[in-house]
């Protein structure tokens, strides 16, 4: 069996600030990690090569610096690590990014897919079923635990907003998994070691078969016209009470407002 | 592509336990709201919806703002399929040339939109929390779509100015929808659809209950929230909550201590709520929080700290110890309620 699985290097968006005076994001010390969901996807493709001796293919689209990242799932006990990084292929939105993602895909094996359902810089959930569209394949998103797997079909948890179903795909199919579906294992001593042996893929512009116009920033539908951070500005009454006035006058405004009935 | 032949804002129509989902019916409200405000264009808000329903159902799609209503029905369909609704759906792009598809950012919503945006290989902006049409070109259909980005910390305007539709996907909770009108007029095209050629390899063999029930709180008229701020005293909180008739909130700072479930949790990966009233108590005010809160018709805050910016989004603040006051309120409504008359 051979598992794809698609990962993206990102800023670490709970260490991010804003600088006050400019309104834009500071980028530089922000620690990058592997995106939360990505790293779920990771550990499902590894129990199912625990289990049943899959092939795991770790594939991410992104600057060269994106090796450190694939370097760490060489040591969590990936098989082979690709790296598509082009000039070409920077600034794609969900769609171009989708584009890219699939014309590497199609000259490959694969019975499995597995994408994280979001990556948390852009917050989109989009390039996982893109992907699949774009290889014309069935797909099963916000996936919670894979269930049971066979050579022809899958069958899935899949969380909702208030109950879970149980699904059956066929394969080859993608599926985008939740950051809780499972908790990612460590790297061991000797995977560190092994992975430098590793050769990590690089696959650039020319390697691939892929109309110019439907990557990278040109080719994206989407642009991004501008970006603020919000500011938040004071226009409330803040009262220094002792506690019983506190609490009276809350009662009083929610009597007010005619939220205490008899 | 000639983009001058696109017209009309589209509506995807969720439904859920039998109903129009409100997530859906937020979205007519908001594109009533584009449409009226640029009359220029003659748009109309259209609703689509795909399955096999009661026609009270669709009746609903109108008395909520849609001018028609496109109803694409078989008997076949007892459940979403990705393959069915993007095959189905992108029929009526090819033969109704919608500019603008709005789409709950829902989970059925977020796994129908990109996969019917790739294949018309169109734009797709997710979870977007405002929209507008060009500020800057009166006549213009163009849409702003603005979301947060990078956990909340950054805003964008998305546009797509090369490829039609435009599609977004809109963020449950935070449009706001009109009040039902049964007198409203608006024309009903139901197509009898075949789905016999379309192959769907997906099947759902079961649904499951989540263990414990779900509480909702984006239905609530109040709201008591606690953050970090309230520690492993929530106890204190909920009873007071329960006093007013009051449902609970957290932050994720008191989700991720653990002080209680994350079905609580408010914010930008939490739940949106607008309440009438929402009360904040030793919630700092992080912009991830307020992103799903602030739009509360009345915002009350107690918080330690005067320079908390909570107090920045609240129409009255209290600097105190919110465990010392919740107490007191619980206490001043029990007497008000006892009160001898
Ligand atoms: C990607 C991302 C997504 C996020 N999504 C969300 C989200 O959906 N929802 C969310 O809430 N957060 C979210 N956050 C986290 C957010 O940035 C804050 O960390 C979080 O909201 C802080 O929670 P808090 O206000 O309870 O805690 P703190 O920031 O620690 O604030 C506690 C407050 O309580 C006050 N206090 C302490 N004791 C008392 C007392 N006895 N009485 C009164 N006041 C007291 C303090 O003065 C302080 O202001 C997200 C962050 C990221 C990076
Ligand atoms: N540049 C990329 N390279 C590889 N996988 C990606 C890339 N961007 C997104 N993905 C995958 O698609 C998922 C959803 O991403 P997004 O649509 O950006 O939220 C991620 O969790 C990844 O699994």
């Amino acid at each position: 069996m051979n598992i794809l699985v698609l990962l993206k290097q990102v800023p670490d968006t709970t260490e991010m600030q804003i600088d006050k005076e400019t309104g834009t994001l500071i980028r530089a010390g922000v620690p990058t990690i592997t995106n939360p969901d990505d790293l779920a996807g990771m550990e499902m493709a590894l129990r199912l090569k625990d289990s049943y001796g899959a092939n795991v293919t770790c594939i991410t689209m992104g600057p060269p610096q994106a090796r450190n990242m694939l370097r760490e799932l060489y040591s969590m006990g990936a098989d082979n690590c690709v790296l598509l990084s082009d000039m070409k292929f920077s600034g794609a939105d969900t769609w171009a990014t989708s584009n890219t993602l699939a014309a590497y895909i199609k000259t490959v094996d694969y019975d499995l897919i597995i994408a994280g359902r979001q990556a948390i810089d852009g917050d989109t959930a989009q390039v996982g079923p893109q992907t699949a569209e774009k290889l014309n394949l069935p797909q099963v998103t916000y996936v919670d635990d894979i269930i049971d797997i066979s050579k022809e079909r899958i069958i899935v948890k899949k969380a909702l907003e208030n109950n879970y179903e149980i699904i059956e795909s066929s394969l080859p199919c993608v599926i985008t998994t939740l950051s809780t579906a499972a908790k990612p294992r460590y790297m061991t001593v000797k995977g560190i070691s092994d992975a430098f042996t590793k050769e990590i893929k690089q696959v650039s512009f020319d390697d691939l078969e892929i109309d110019p116009t439907i990557i990278g920033l040109k080719g994206s539908p989407t642009k991004v016209k501008k970006t603020f951070t919000k500011e938040v500005h004071k226009n409330s009454d803040v009262l220094h009470l002792d506690g019983k006035t506190s609490a009276r006058k809350i009662v009083e405004t929610l009597l007010d407002l005619n939220f205490i009935g008899k | 592509m000639n983009i001058a032949d696109y017209k009309d804002i589209y509506v995807f129509c969720e439904v859920k336990d039998g109903k129009i989902h409100d997530s859906s019916l937020e979205l007519l409200g908001e594109a009533s709201r584009l449409v009226n405000n640029r009359p220029s264009l003659g748009y109309k808000v259209v609703g689509l919806i795909i399955g096999n329903y009661d026609e009270h159902l669709i009746d609903d799609i109108g008395y909520f703002g849609a001018d028609k209503v496109i109803y694409l029905k078989n008997e076949g369909i007892n459940h979403y399929s990705t393959e069915i609704f993007t095959s189905l759906f992108m029929d009526v792009i090819n033969n109704d040339k919608p500019d603008i598809i709005l789409v709950p950012a829902t989970v059925l919503g977020r796994d129908l939109a990109p996969r019917v945006a790739a294949r018309c290989d169109t734009g797709l902006t997710a979870d977007a929390t405002k929209l507008d049409f060009d500020p800057e070109n009166l006549e213009s259909p163009l849409l702003y779509v603005t979301r947060p980005a990078f956990g909340g910390n950054l805003f964008g305007t998305i546009i797509n100015e090369t490829k039609r539709p435009q599609m977004t996907t809109i963020r449950p909770g935070v449009m706001e929808k009109l009040k039902k009108h049964t007198g409203r007029q608006f024309i009903k095209d139901i197509r009898n659809v075949d789905i016999s050629t379309i192959k769907d390899s997906v099947k759902v063999l079961e649904v499951l209950q989540k263990d414990h029930m779900a509480v909702d709180i984006t239905k609530a008229d109040i709201i008591v929230s606690g953050g970090r701020g309230i520690g492993d005293n929530f106890h204190i909180l909920e009873e007071c909550a329960k006093m007013m008739g009051a449902e609970v909130g957290a932050s994720r700072g008191a989700v991720d201590k653990g002080y209680i479930k994350k079905d609580h949790q408010v914010g930008q990966t939490g739940k949106t709520v607008r309440p009438k009233v929402y009360i904040a108590c030793g919630i700092s005010g992080a912009v991830q929080h307020l992103a799903g809160m602030e739009k509360s018709d009345y915002i009350i805050a107690i918080n330690k700290d005067p320079e908390a910016a909570i107090f920045g989004v609240a129409n009255i603040g209290f600097v105190g110890d919110a465990l010392e006051i919740l107490p007191l309120i619980t206490e001043e409504i029990k007497r008000y309620r006892e009160r001898p008359f």
